[in-house]
């Protein structure tokens, strides 16, 4: 595949925003777009539509299959993206890197493909308080199929994980320990390290749910030794509907085929089959061929950028983000962790979230109002819905500073009503 | 359409000062609906006495929109019939759908709702208390 134009040399935003076309549009006439919902979908670059394009333009054809030349590009530009997504996360190896349509199927994978074959009656799913639905409500499905029962580590009001619990929590009933690496509410993110290797200590195996670090930090599955690790490409200017889960070489060959068919079979009789060697097995029918293009060409996009600058920018653009927000009168952040990235979200005294995003949403702003996926965590704070502002590497500053005029607009007109 | 358009003066007072409400213990309410895509949630108490709705209690948590429109409803619906009740309700949910336009005196204070079918994603906030209702007085088999 070309490489798309790349602008990117040092790192400035203002010149990187010219590789995403849609951040010159004006949703409104007259607004400017300022997109803060990147912990839901981000943007996508030039590079990104054009390996797209390409793909369907030059090379379409179906993988692993046919004989001829247009198959054979095909085949070689959708493993080649394997490979990026590999090495990008540090998998062990390419046998364990599945696609999947995203972070959720990677985790409904597992709960699948191993979880019913190493989860039974009596053992403990250990999850925690901030997890997103995707990694909580297939658990629950597994549970109930299992007799498996589900514990949680607490969450602290700053939005941390209450570690010290681990010692009454952690056993040798604990089969899985599976925690978001970064919350998409409090963005908090957790000590996986830590966690992982005190799980391991009991005999657990760890899923890492990596759909809001991935995106946003060097992430180093060897390093951070889980067991599983999963990621969605649409949060990290991929295309939708593609996501990774890999796996280490020893889980990989614990998991039994989850969607049977075509692709991921060695020999089929009437009665019965044997699979192809993983990863393929685990990738029933065509896939998402021109997604994996797209997620590689992302992958890349992003490592010419830099994952250690776009950390180190975020990290300065989220401290800015809060300390703005901080002077909005009636304003309160949910989530101070020491560790966090950019996803903030916050509560105001005059209005509810969803007045907050539909009165910026007017000025151009694109900002998250709900329970964000979060339900269990919503009712733990006591709130029924928070607003939230999630940053990535092409934010600047302006954008921050468009929200907070904004939302003090929103205190001024909400706040006329309350006298 | 201007901001003000959608939340009127008359929407940010029921907003602020909402008509019969009340905190109702959970467990204590007739009808208890939380919308799954936003959080919103009514609890809701009613009373229906010769066929007309006789008390109505709601305690809300949701967004200008929704408190408001409840907040309407429940100044509006004790002493109408059920019959009627129901009628209004079909009609509002109708007209927040992009359905036919109630005449002025059947909306009242409903009238400022109007600019929320700008917002489809909005309507819902509308036509929740009224649902809730609705199931209410399902359940008193009114």
């Amino acid at each position: 595949m070309p490489n798309g134009p790349s602008s990117v040399q040092a790192f400035d935003p203002r010149v990187i925003r010219r590789d995403f076309p849609i951040l010159g549009r004006e949703v409104y006439p007259g607004k400017p777009l300022v997109y803060l919902d990147n912990a839901a979908t981000t943007q996508k670059p030039t590079a990104v539509l054009d390996a797209l394009d390409t793909y369907y333009r030059e090379i379409n054809a179906n993988v692993h299959r046919a004989i001829h030349r247009l198959a054979e590009m095909a085949t070689d530009a959708y493993e080649a993206a394997r490979s990026k997504a590999a090495k990008f996360i540090h998998a062990p190896n390419e046998r364990g890197v599945i696609y999947t349509r995203g972070t959720t199927e990677a985790i409904n994978l597992v709960a699948h493909a191993w979880g019913l074959r190493h989860v039974g009656a009596g053992d403990t799913i250990l999850l925690t308080e901030m997890e997103h639905h995707s990694n909580l409500v297939p658990w629950q499905l597994l549970a109930a199929r299992t007799g498996a029962k589900l514990a949680f580590i607490p969450v602290s009001e700053s939005g941390e994980l209450d570690l010290a619990s681990l010692d009454r929590l952690l056993d040798a009933r604990v089969k899985l320990v599976a925690f978001t690496h970064m919350s998409n509410v409090l963005g908090t993110v957790n000590p996986a390290r830590e966690i992982a290797s005190r799980a391991h200590a009991v005999g657990a195996r760890v899923l890492l749910d990596g759909a809001q670090s991935v995106p946003h930090m060097p992430v180093d599955m060897q390093a951070l030794d889980c067991d599983f690790l999963a990621f969605s490409g649409h949060k990290l200017c991929g295309p939708t509907g593609i996501g990774i889960l890999a796996a280490k070489p020893d889980r990989i060959e614990e998991m039994e085929p989850f969607l049977g068919g075509g692709e991921m079979i060695s020999k089929v009789a009437l009665d019965h089959s044997t699979w192809a060697e993983p990863p393929h097995k685990f990738e029933a029918g065509t896939p998402d061929i021109s997604g994996a293009i797209g997620l590689g060409a992302a992958i890349e996009y992003i490592e010419r950028i830099g994952m250690d600058a776009i950390q180190a920018y975020e990290r300065d653009l989220a401290a800015y983000a809060m300390a703005q927000l901080d002077t909005v009168p009636g304003l309160v952040i949910h989530g101070r962790a020491a560790e966090r990235g950019a996803a903030i979200s916050f509560s105001m005294a005059a209005a509810h979230p969803h007045d907050v995003a539909h009165f910026v949403d007017r000025d151009g702003i694109a900002i998250r109002a709900g329970h964000m996926c979060a339900q269990p965590l919503m009712r733990k704070r006591g709130v029924p819905a928070l607003s939230r502002a999630s940053l990535y590497f092409y934010n600047t500053r302006e954008d921050v500073d468009a929200l907070v005029r904004s939302l003090r607009g929103v205190q001024e007109f909400f706040g006329r009503a309350a006298r | 359409m201007q901001l003000d358009d959608l939340y009127q003066e008359i929407i940010l007072d029921h907003y602020k000062h909402p008509r019969r409400a009340r905190a109702i213990p959970d467990g204590e309410a007739l009808v208890d609906e939380e919308n799954p895509t936003c959080g919103d949630r009514i609890k809701l108490n009613a009373r229906v006495a010769d066929g007309r709705v006789a008390d109505v209690q709601i305690d809300c948590a949701g967004c200008a929109i929704c408190t408001a429109s409840a907040s309407m409803m429940a100044e509006r619906a004790p002493g109408m019939t059920v019959g009627d009740f129901r009628r209004l309700s079909r009609g509002f949910a109708a007209m927040m759908r992009g359905g036919p336009e109630l005449s002025e005196d059947e909306l009242g204070d409903l009238a400022a709702l109007r600019g929320v079918r700008e917002y489809p994603i909005r309507v819902k906030c509308a036509t929740m208390a009224w649902h809730a209702l609705d199931r209410a007085l399902d359940k008193l088999g009114a």
